[in-house]
This record gives structure tokens, C-alpha cells and sequence, in this order.
């Protein structure tokens, strides 16, 4: 096994289906020659040819358009939309125009497209590159979103999403690319969509979170180790299909919860994965589930997006509300 | 010259020039209205019956056009987009491709589907409101009525590439209106054609209105046609009521769409006899008199005189296809009205190939 960051688990994983199937293509922004901004397609122009990986024009719409007619004809494009905030000027390819196409077409029609685009904060980057914009395609019908933690994962849950037959929102925080290395198979592998995986074990309060959360929510786990609390951290992986039966199962032996997110408060993931578990484990509650999450503001500039996210001791300060309550 | 030129506007001025500049054109006419054929060199090559053929068409359209009218105001049909005036343009844009060009319709362009092959009662379940009406036959390559304008622009763009990728000799045609081509998704799409060189064919039927808006208020442009230029890709402008012309243009675009020469851009000059929809009241936007004299200049009566002329048609033909169609009308109506209904698990089931477990679960609230 390799060790890998996890932008290179992202590379190896369209390198290995760029390999197994031809009708899977390449394309976005400045992702062919130079490998994108971030270097996730690094070499695979050189390796795969101008015809699969491919510099478009500069217009996201247009690259949205362009995936969902390649994938009426065939295709299996991996679409790149350079930064999160740019996925608004795609919203109808992506989440109307891709999203509805075996809707609109009763199956005759389906758009295979794997719409990959960095995200998250804590990098100081410019306006508009960090937002958390899951919460909108969760509450959109016929896409499904995928938040990796790790490189494993990341090169597992990507092939998935090459091979799913419906549009999936592949969601890549750029705070992860290169923040460590870890043992990644050689090779194919999938890790299955719609899956949570528990990453720490407890049993007095369960911590739910996604992409860089996981592992802050991780940190915040050791420290309430210290004070002889056992909290069980669950990494969600997909957040549609959210895999809510691992959530409930872990309520069932914890009692209490909080979800962790670095979206906005209001409205986003955490808010629905509190009404499911209102409806599914509500009498196996000690104490409300409880978020902790970025403000209802718009994303900060740099100057304050530390003070903005959610850190460690603030995941704490949250879980100790829950298991005080 | 019906062609926008793709020449350097800088050259074309004569003198170096920092300041773009282009010549107004005038639209392709093969027939005049007296339907005499005044552009020999561009007379499409068709024979007797493909010229039969294509009226056949046109009538048996406006006949569907007119009993849809009906069908709708009974509450028998949904939303429908009248399309009597422009008939030229969409029965001759998809006479004049093949079976194996794909068509990216706009919400109007219901002809184009149904003379590609979708069945007419599918395009009365389209608009009923039923999903079967989307569900395209295998082997029909079109696409389903777009809703949003000029989405479907940039789906002709992808299915382009498809074809040069595959390097099949196929085009793929796309409709807008004049509003249409004021979307970003036009310029995205007629940019990228032009930047990977693909076979599409942008096919603009500029019917004077955006719903209400008059053409006057949607562009500063000389003429749609000339947006061709900004994009590196061919433009044409056509009389879009003379249907010889429309099918000239087009075939010669996805000739040259087929050999690797890339898109072209396609103005056809027509007219909506009837108002935008079922709920719009066009009296209030459009003059008697403008309305009067686009009637004249109606694309039935111009081809049917040139086929009269030629002793290919006559009133009586017109008459039996108009009883054809009312027949066919009758029979595909009331297939859509016997087609069996929706529900809500089947729509459930349609998000995705395989139904997760939260819409399995919702699904039961259904059943």
C-alpha cells in the first residue's frame, strides 16, 4: 500500500477509472495540461490524451451543459468546478438539468456525472472558495453528496460515484488535500455511497460530522477523554443518502448527540439530521441534540474565519451542554 | 450575403482598425412570396414527393396546432406553446437533418420531437403533465421540451462533443427563440462550440417576442445571426417563412457540421400567428396591423403556391391532410387520456436508479 495524501487519492482514483472504463472523461477549468489549481488531475492528460482530459472554456454553466449532453451520450464525465462558491453560476446544469434528467425522461435518460469541486475553511483563501454549500444540494432531489475525511476514503467513495449511474456532488475540502498521509490500496476499490463510518468508539455522547469536522470533532473527543467523558465520533461520508441508521444505533447506546458542521447554522446538514433522529430515536434521548456550526452569516473573510469555524474546544463546550442538560 | 462573415473584423473594414465593426446582412430567400424561386443555387435538392412530403407536414402542423388550441381550452391539454407561422422553420430545420442528428428542443418545439419520431400522444401526455411524455422511444434522438431558456443549448454542445469524440458524422441541432439568445447559457454554448470546433447547429427562431418583449428591446446586435461572429463559429440569417430556405441552411450547416467544419448559427426571421400560450393575450403587445402583415407573408401559402405551380398540390391535398391529422389528433388524444396515471411511488422511484432507503421509506406513505 501507498501512502497518500488525499488529493493524490483523488488522482489515483480517476486515474484508475480513466484506465478501466474509456467512456469516463475529464474536464473543467485548468484541469488539463497544468492538472487544475489544486493538482488533483496532475498527469492525466499526459497519461490519457487531450481527447479525456480537458481545459474548457471559462464558464461553469457551460461545463455543467456540456456533462449532462456527454452523458446522454454515454460519457461518464468528471466535471470540475474550479472553487465551491462557482457552483452557483452551474446551479441549473447541476441541480436542475442533471439532477432531474431520469425524472424528466421516465429512465430513458440518466446523467452519470460526478460534479467534483473543492471547499471548506481555514486556509485564507479568497472570497467565495471556502463556503459550505451542502446544505443546498441535500435539499435537492436527484443528486447525491459525498463529503470524504480521508484519502482512503476519499479514492473509494470517488470510484463509487465515477460508476453511480445518477449525478453525485463530490465535495472536497482543500483543507484535507495535503493535511496527511495515509495507506491507500494500489489499484481499484469502492467505498460504498450512503455508508457512515464510526471513527472512534464512546458510549456517552455521539459526535456526528463530515469532511475536516471529523477531525476536529476528533481532537474535541480526546479532550472530553480527559475529563472521563467517552464520546464515539461518527464520520458520515455521504450525506445523501444519509446513512441514518448507523446514527440511530449509536444514540441507541449514547443517549445524547451533537452535529458538527462548518456550514451555517440554520437549515443545512445538521439541522436535518436532527429531525431524523427526532423521528427515529427520540425516546432513546437524554438531552436535546444540539449543533455546533458557523454562524447564520455569510462565510468570513480571512481576517476572522478562525474565530468563525468550528473549533475543538467549542465542540466540547457543545457536547458538555448535552451531557449536562 | 445571408452569412455573417467570420473573417477579422479588422480586415474586413479595409483600413486598420482598432474598432470591431461587421456588415448588416439580409436573410436567405429561396422562394419569394409569390412562391417563385428567386435563389436557384441555393433550391434544396429534393424530389417530388420530398416536396410533398415537407407541405404534407406543414399542413398536417397547423392542423395539430389549431385542434390543440381546442383540446387545451376543453381542459384536455396542459400547457401548449402554439407554433401556427412557424412552421418553416421547425418542420424544414428537421427535414432537412437525419434520423441519427440529435434535435435539443425549447418548450415550443414540439414539431421538431414528433417529425423526429416521439408519438404525437406522447407529446399530449408531455402536456397533460405526464412523465411517459418525456420517456423517448429507443432509437428517437431527441430530447424532452426544455423549460429553462437556453439550457438545452448547452446539452446540443455536449452531445456535439459526443459525436466529434466518438467521430461519428452526426449533428446535433438546438431551438431558442430571440429571448433565448440573450441567456448566458448562449453565448456559453456557442463559445465552447466555437473554441472545440463542434458539430451543433444553433438554430435561433427569432419570432419577434420574449413572451412580450419585442425583439427591439432584447439586443443592441445588428441581428442574432451576427453573435456567430464573437463566438468564431459560422452565422447565418434565413427568411424563416420560406421553408426551401430554412432546409438549404441547415443542410448545409450540418454538411459542414459532419466534416469537422463546427457549428453554425442558424437566425430564422419568423412569426408566432398565435400568442405565446393558452394564458397569454398577444392583442395586448401586438398591433392588428403588424399581426395582418406577417399573416401575408404565412409559410404554408408561399411553399403552396410554388407546389401549385409545379402542379404538386392542390386545395384538395390540403383538405385531405387537414382530415389526416384531425384523425390522428382524435386517435392520439384519447390514447394519452386512456394512458394510465402517475403515482407518486413510480415518481419516487425515478430520482434515482436505485431508490435509497429514505425515499423507500417515504415511498410507503404512498402505497
Amino acid at each position: 500500500m501507498a501512502q497518500m495524501t488525499m488529493i493524490d487519492a483523488i488522482r489515483d482514483a480517476m486515474r484508475v477509472e480513466l484506465a478501466r472504463d474509456p467512456n469516463v472523461l475529464v474536464f473543467g477549468e485548468d484541469v488539463g495540461h497544468v492538472g487544475g489549481v489544486f493538482r488533483a488531475t496532475e498527469g492525466l492528460q499526459k497519461e490519457f490524451g487531450e481527447q479525456r482530459v480537458f481545459d474548457t472554456p471559462l464558464a461553469e454553466s457551460a461545463i455543467g451543459g456540456l456533462a449532462v449532453g456527454l452523458g446522454i451520450q454515454g460519457f461518464r464525465p468528471i466535471a470540475e468546478i474550479q472553487f465551491v462558491g462557482f457552483i452557483y453560476e452551474a446551479l441549473d446544469q447541476m441541480f436542475i438539468q442533471a439532477a432531474r434528467m431520469r425524472y424528466r425522461s421516465g429512465g430513458r435518460y440518466n446523467a452519470p456525472i460526478v460534479f467534483r469541486t473543492p471547499f471548506g475553511g481555514g486556509v485564507k483563501a479568497a472570497e467565495l472558495h471556502t463556503d459550505s454549500l451542502e446544505g443546498l444540494a441535500i435539499q435537492t432531489p436527484g443528486i447525491k453528496v459525498i463529503v470524504p475525511s480521508n484519502p482512503y476514503d476519499a479514492k473509494g467513495l470517488l470510484i463509487s460515484a465515477i460508476r453511480d449511474n445518477d449525478p453525485v456532488f463530490f465535495m472536497e475540502h482543500l483543507n484535507l488535500y495535503r493535511a496527511f498521509r495515509a495507506e491507500v490500496p494500489e489499484g481499484e476499490y469502492t467505498v460504498p455511497i450512503g455508508k457512515a463510518n464510526i471513527v472512534r468508539e464512546g458510549k456517552d455522547i455521539t459526535i456526528i460530522a463530515y469532511g475536516l469536522m471529523v477531525h476536529t470533532a476528533m481532537k474535541a473527543a480526546e479532550e472530553l477523554e480527559k475529563n472521563g467523558v467517552s464520546a464515539e465520533v461518527i464520520d458520515l461520508r455521504t450525506l445523501l443518502p444519509l446513512d441514518i441508521d448507523t446514527i440511530v444505533a449509536s444514540i441507541q447506546k449514547t443517549n445524547r448527540a451533537i452535529v458538527v458542521q462548518e456550514a451555517q447554522k440554520t437549515s443545512g446538514a445538521a439541522a436535518e439530521i436532527i429531525a431524523q433522529i427526532n423521528e427515529k430515536a427520540i425516546l432513546h434521548l437524554e438531552a436535546p441534540v444540539l449543533r455546533c456550526a458557523g454562524p447564520d452569516t455569510v462565510y468570513p473573510f480571512a481576517q476572522i474565519e478562525d474565530a468563525w469555524l468550528p473549533t475543538a474546544a467549542r465542540i466540547v463546550k457543545t457536547a458538555n451542554q448535552v451531557l449536562q442538560f | 450575403m445571408s452569412q455573417v462573415s467570420t473573417e477579422s473584423p479588422v480586415k474586413n473594414t479595409g483600413a486598420l482598425s482598432h474598432e470591431v465593426k461587421s456588415e448588416d446582412i439580409a436573410p436567405l430567400q429561396v422562394l419569394s412570396p409569390e412562391g417563385e424561386i428567386v435563389n436557384l443555387e441555393r433550391m434544396p435538392k429534393l424530389s417530388d414527393d420530398q416536396l410533398k412530403e415537407i407541405m404534407y407536414r406543414m399542413v398536417f402542423t397547423r392542423t395539430w396546432d389549431d385542434r390543440a388550441v381546442n383540446l387545451g381550452r376543453q381542459g384536455r391539454l396542459g400547457f401548449y406553446a402554439p407554433v401556427s407561422g412557424q412552421e418553416a422553420t421547425m418542420v424544414g430545420s428537421e427535414y432537412a437533418l437525419t434520423k441519427e442528428d440529435f434535435v435539443c428542443p425549447g418548450y415550443r418545439d414540439m414539431p421538431q420531437l414528433v417529425w423526429h419520431g416521439l408519438p404525437l400522444y406522447q407529446a399530449f401526455l408531455y402536456s397533460r403533465g405526464h412523465q411517459h411524455g418525456g420517456q423517448i422511444p429507443e432509437g428517437v434522438n431527441v430530447l424532452m421540451p426544455q423549460i429553462i431558456i437556453g439550457a438545452q443549448i448547452l446539452h446540443a454542445t455536449g452531445i456535439g462533443m459526443g459525436f466529434k469524440l466518438k467521430g461519428e458524422k452526426r449533428v446535433a441541432i438546438t431551438y431558442t427563440g430571440d429571448g433565448g439568445s440573450s441567456e448566458g447559457d448562449f453565448y456559453e454554448g456557442l463559445n465552447f462550440a466555437g473554441a472545440f470546433k463542434l458539430p451543433v447547429i444553433y438554430f435561433v427562431q427569432n419570432n419577434g417576442y420574449a413572451i412580450t418583449t419585442p425583439y427591439a428591446k432584447q439586443t443592441g446586435a445588428q441581428s442574432i445571426a451576427h453573435k456567430a461572429l464573437a463566438a468564431g463559429i459560422r452565422g447565418l440569417q434565413v427568411d424563416g417563412m420560406d421553408v426551401l430556405a430554412v432546409i438549404s441552411a441547415v443542410q448545409e450547416a450540418a454538411e459542414i457540421g459532419r466534416n469537422g467544419g463546427g457549428a453554425t448559427l442558424i437566425e430564422g426571421l419568423t412569426y408566432r400567428f398565435r400568442p405565446h400560450s393558452m394564458a397569454d393575450d398577444a392583442t395586448k403587445y401586438r398591433s392588428k396591423e403588424e399581426e395582418q402583415e406577417w399573416s401575408l407573408r404565412d409559410p404554408l401559402v408561399r411553399f403552396g403556391k410554388f407546389l401549385e405551380k409545379k402542379g404538386l398540390w392542390t386545395e384538395e391535398d390540403t383538405a385531405r391532410v387537414k382530415e389526416e391529422a384531425k384523425a390522428a389528433v382524435n386517435e392520439h388524444i384519447k390514447k394519452a387520456e386512456q394512458t394510465e396515471k402517475m403515482t407518486v411511488a413510480g415518481l419516487i422511484d425515478s430520482m434515482f436508479e436505485q431508490t435509497p432507503p429514505h425515499l423507500e421509506e417515504q415511498k410507503a406513505d404512498f402505497q
